[in-house]
C-alpha cells in the first residue's frame, strides 16, 4: 500500500540562526527510515509523467521502487545509468519545475520529493560503498572536452561509459566549473562534487587542469592531436555589469569574481587560505537569480548585517528556485522588489558607500512574457551599503569563438547548435550547456552534454 | 605540479625563476602573463611573462616579494615545484612596424620591458632602453637590457649609479634632443606609467602600458581585473593587459590596486608569525 500521506516527508536542516554563522550544508538529507517511508509516496504511475519532465531521463519510478525496497545500491545503479552527478542533481536541481512539477501525486497534496530522495541515495551510495566502478572497455577514439562544469561533466560520464578514451581540458586549477567556482559549500558541499567527479576518473575520464583552451591550443590543434571529436562546455563565465556609474568602485563585485573569491578560493577561510574577499557591514545584491541568492546568503555568512537583494521586479517574476528565496530570507536577507539600482556612491577615496535606486512599477508584457518594469522618475533614494555584488546574469566566455574561425554564434556570442544533436558549423565539433544558452541551469546543461555524448557517438560510428 | 628549473636573486627584493612548463613555453609571447599558485591554500597570482625558451622549456617569471604568495614563492629553491602554472594568458603586444622605440622600465617593470625590447630589437628597431631603480643596489636586468638595446640608459632615484632622477627625464631629454620615437613603452609601477604617459601626451607619441590588476582567473570571468580605457570598461585579463597609457584612467586603477591592502597586511603577518614560529623552534 502507498504511503498517502498529502505532504512530502520534511527535509531536516540546519537552523537559520545557526546556519548563518557556518558555511556548511543547509539541507541535511533523509535518514534510511525517512527516504524509506517518502519512496512509498510513490504511486508507480504506469505512465511516467515524472521522467519526460527530467532532461536526463533518470528512471524515476524504478529507482523509487528500490529504494522502498531498501535496495540502496541498485537504486543508485538505476539513477547512474542516465545522470553521472546524482549527489549534485538531487541538492540543486529545480524538481519543482521538471519532475516534481508533473508527479502525480502533486495534483492533490504535494509531490513525491524526488530530488530529496535522489540526493538519499546518492549519499548513501558515497558514505557506504567503497569499490570501484566497472571500467568499461575502451575502444581507440579519443575525444576533448572543454570545461569541466555539468555539461561537461555529463557529456564526459557517458561517452566513457560507451569505451571513448575522454579528456576534459580545465581553464582553472580544479575541476567542476560552475558546481566548484559558482555554487557555494552550504548548498553544494564541494567534497561531493569532487566524489562525483572521482567516480568519472574512476571509469577512465583523464582531467587535465591548468589549461585554458583558446590560448594554449586552439580547437584544430586538438584535432591535429588525434582527439576524433571535440565537445565545448565552456559555459556563460563572462560578468555582466549594470553600466551605472560607480561600478568601479573598490567594493563593487560581479558575482562571479565574489563567489569565486569565496567558494574555489576558500576566501571564507581566509586568512588561513590566502584570497581575501571584502564585504563590510551592509551589503547590496543586484538580481533576482539563484546566483543572487547564493552571494546574498554568502555574503551573510562572511558577517554582514543587513544585506538587500534589490530586484527591479516583483517576488513572482523571480528567477531564482522558491525554496532558495524562502532560504534567504529565514537567514534574514531583505527584499528591496521593484527597485533599480541608478548609481553607485563612493566616498573621497573611492569605496562603496551607497547605492541610489528608484521605484520601479510593473507594466505590459515584454517579449520574455513578464511584466517590464518602468522606472517611477523622482523615486530616486540611497541605501546605505559598503558593498555591491551585481548579480544579473552571466554572458558566454568568448574565448574559444574568438579563437575558431569556423565556429558560428549567435549575436550575443552563444555558439549556434544543431538542436537535436549539439554539432557546431565546425566538423567534429559539437556543445552544450550555458555556452549554448546562456545562463541557465546545471541539469539543462546535463541534459545538453548527453544529447551531444549520443550524437558524438553516432558521429563516430558513421564518420570513421 | 611545475618545477622551478632555476632561481636567482636579482637584488634584495627580486627574484627570477625558470618554470618548467613546456607547454606554455611553446606559445608564449611577450607582453602574456601567467597565473600562479604555490599551493593548496594559495592565491592566484598574475605575473607577466619575463622570457622564454621553446627548446628547453622554460618560463621566466620575476617577481618582487610583496605579498603572502610571492614571499611564499621566494622562499622555494630549484627543484622544488610549484601546484599551479597556467598560461599564456592575455593578448600578446602587438608592435606593427616601429623604426625608434623607447621602452621605459620602472622597477621590477624592467623585467616586463625586457622581452617587449627584445622583440623590438629582433625585428630590427631601433631601441632605447630607459630602466629605473631607487637605487644602485635595486638594479636589475642591466646587462641582460644593454644587450638588445642601441642605447640604454640607466636612473636611479638617488643618484648612486647612473642619472640621477626619474626615467621620465631622462625620456623628456631624449624626446627634446629630437630623438623621433614612434612607439614608447611603459612598465612598472602604475604611478610611473602614468607619469610617462603624461609626458608622452602633448608629444602624440603612441605609447603602450601594461596593466597588472588584482585578478582571479585571467580568462574573463571575474571582471576584478577591470580598467577604465577611453571611457569603456575593459577587463585586462582578455583586453590586454597592454593598452594606450593615453586612455587609461590611472587614478581609478592605483585605488583599485589597494582594495586588499588591509588583508594582505593581515596575511604577511600570520605568514611572518608562523616562518618566525618555525625559526625559533
Amino acid at each position: 500500500m502507498p504511503n498517502m500521506s498529502p505532504k512530502k516527508i520534511p527535509m531536516p536542516e540546519q537552523n537559520p540562526n545557526e546556519r548563518i554563522k557556518n558555511f556548511l550544508e543547509v539541507a541535511l538529507g533523509y535518514t534510511e527510515e525517512m527516504a524509506v517511508e517518502e519512496a512509498q509516496r510513490c504511486l508507480q504511475c504506469k505512465h511516467r509523467p515524472c521522467m519526460s519532465g527530467c532532461p536526463v531521463n533518470v528512471k524515476i519510478p524504478e529507482f523509487i521502487k528500490l529504494v522502498a525496497q531498501r535496495k540502496f545500491l541498485e537504486a543508485y545503479e538505476k539513477i547512474k545509468e542516465t545522470n553521472s552527478l546524482p549527489a549534485v542533481c538531487g541538492r540543486v536541481c529545480p524538481q519543482e519545475n521538471q519532475c516534481e512539477k508533473v508527479c502525480v501525486r502533486g495534483k492533490k497534496g504535494e509531490s513525491v520529493g524526488i530530488g530529496r530522495l535522489e540526493r538519499f541515495v546518492a549519499d548513501w551510495y558515497i558514505n557506504n560503498v567503497h569499490s570501484k566502478l566497472d571500467v568499461p572497455e575502451k575502444n581507440n577514439k579519443k575525444v576533448a572536452i572543454i570545461g569541466s562544469g555539468p555539461a561537461s561533466l555529463a557529456c564526459a560520464g557517458d561517452l566513457a561509459k560507451m569505451g571513448y578514451n575522454v579528456t576534459i581540458f580545465e581553464a582553472f586549477h580544479e575541476p567542476g566549473g560552475v558546481l566548484v567556482y559558482g555554487i557555494p559549500e552550504f548548498r553544494l558541499p564541494k567534497n561531493i562534487v569532487k566524489k562525483e567527479i572521482d567516480s568519472l576518473k574512476e571509469m577512465g575520464v583523464e582531467i587535465k587542469t591548468n589549461i585554458v583552451i583558446g590560448k594554449i591550443y586552439s580547437i584544430d590543434e586538438l584535432m591535429a592531436e588525434g582527439y576524433d571529436a571535440i565537445f565545448i562546455g565552456s559555459g556563460a563565465g563572462l560578468p555582466k555589469f549594470l553600466g551605472i556609474p560607480g561600478e568601479n568602485l573598490n567594493g563593487v563585485y560581479s558575482a562571479n569574481e565574489f563567489l569565486t573569491r569565496v567558494n574555489l578560493m576558500k576566501a571564507y577561510k581566509f586568512p588561513d587560505y590566502d584570497t581575501p574577499v571584502y564585504v563590510g557591514k551592509n551589503v547590496a545584491v543586484v538580481g533576482g537569480g539563484n546566483v543572487a541568492m547564493d552571494a546574498a546568503r554568502s555574503a551573510k555568512r562572511l558577517g554582514a548585517e543587513n544585506v538587500y537583494i534589490i530586484y527591479r521586479r516583483s517576488k513572482e517574476e523571480m528567477p531564482a528556485r522558491l525554496e532558495e528565496v524562502n532560504h534567504a530570507k529565514e537567514e534574514g536577507i531583505i527584499f528591496n522588489f521593484l527597485e533599480n539600482p541608478t548609481k553607485i556612491i563612493g566616498t573621497d577615496d573611492g569605496w562603496v558607500k551607497g547605492i541610489e535606486c528608484i521605484k520601479m512599477e510593473l507594466g505590459e508584457p515584454d517579449l520574455t512574457g513578464r511584466r517590464k518594469p518602468i522606472a517611477q522618475e523622482g523615486t530616486e533614494h540611497i541605501i546605505d551599503v559598503d558593498s555591491v555584488i551585481i548579480a544579473i546574469g552571466q554572458g558566454p566566455n568568448p574565448l574559444i569563438s574568438s579563437s575558431t574561425k569556423e565556429l558560428k554564434t549567435k549575436k550575443w556570442g552563444g555558439i549556434i547548435i544543431d538542436e537535436d544533436t549539439g554539432a557546431t558549423s565546425k566538423k567534429g565539433v559539437f556543445a552544450g550547456g550555458d555556452i549554448v544558452t546562456g545562463a541557465a541551469t546545471v541539469i539543462l546543461a546535463m541534459g545538453a552534454g548527453k544529447k551531444a555524448a549520443e550524437a558524438i557517438d553516432n558521429y563516430l560510428k558513421n564518420n570513421n | 605540479m611545475f618545477e622551478i628549473v632555476k632561481k636567482r636573486i636579482l637584488n634584495s627584493q627580486v627574484k627570477l625563476m625558470d618554470i618548467y612548463a613546456p607547454h606554455i613555453a611553446k606559445k608564449a609571447e611577450p607582453g602574456q602573463f601567467i597565473i600562479f599558485r604555490v599551493n593548496e591554500k594559495g592565491e592566484r597570482v598574475p605575473l607577466t611573462i619575463a622570457d622564454f625558451h621553446r627548446e628547453k622549456g622554460t618560463v621566466t617569471i620575476i617577481f618582487q616579494e610583496l605579498g603572502k604568495s610571492t614571499k611564499e614563492l621566494g622562499a622555494l629553491n630549484e627543484g622544488d615545484t610549484i601546484l599551479d602554472f597556467v598560461g599564456p594568458l592575455g593578448v600578446a603586444s602587438e608592435f606593427g612596424h616601429v623604426k625608434k622605440a623607447a621602452v621605459v622600465g620602472g622597477g621590477l617593470g624592467a623585467a616586463i620591458a625586457y622581452p617587449q625590447a627584445k622583440k623590438l630589437n629582433s625585428l630590427g628597431t631601433e631601441v632605447h632602453t630607459i630602466i629605473g631603480f631607487r637605487n644602485k643596489d635595486l638594479i636589475i636586468l642591466e646587462e641582460e637590457m644593454k644587450a638588445v638595446s642601441n642605447k640604454q640608459f640607466v636612473t636611479t632615484d638617488d643618484g648612486s649609479n647612473g642619472t640621477k632622477g626619474f626615467v621620465t627625464d631622462v625620456l623628456k631629454k631624449l624626446i627634446e634632443e629630437g630623438n623621433q620615437y614612434d612607439l614608447v613603452i611603459a612598465t612598472g609601477p602604475l604611478i610611473m606609467m602614468k607619469a610617462v604617459s603624461n609626458l608622452t601626451r602633448p608629444y602624440n607619441i603612441k605609447t603602450i602600458v601594461s596593466m597588472n590588476p588584482i585578478m582571479i582567473d585571467g580568462t574573463g570571468m571575474c571582471g576584478g581585473c577591470r580598467v577604465t580605457v577611453g571611457g569603456e570598461i575593459k577587463f585586462a585579463c582578455v583586453d590586454g593587459p597592454d593598452f594606450d597609457g593615453h586612455k587609461v584612467d590611472f587614478d581609478e586603477a592605483i585605488r583599485r590596486q589597494n582594495m586588499y591592502k588591509k588583508h594582505e597586511t593581515e596575511s604577511v603577518t600570520k605568514h611572518q608569525c608562523k616562518l618566525g614560529g618555525g625559526n625559533n623552534a
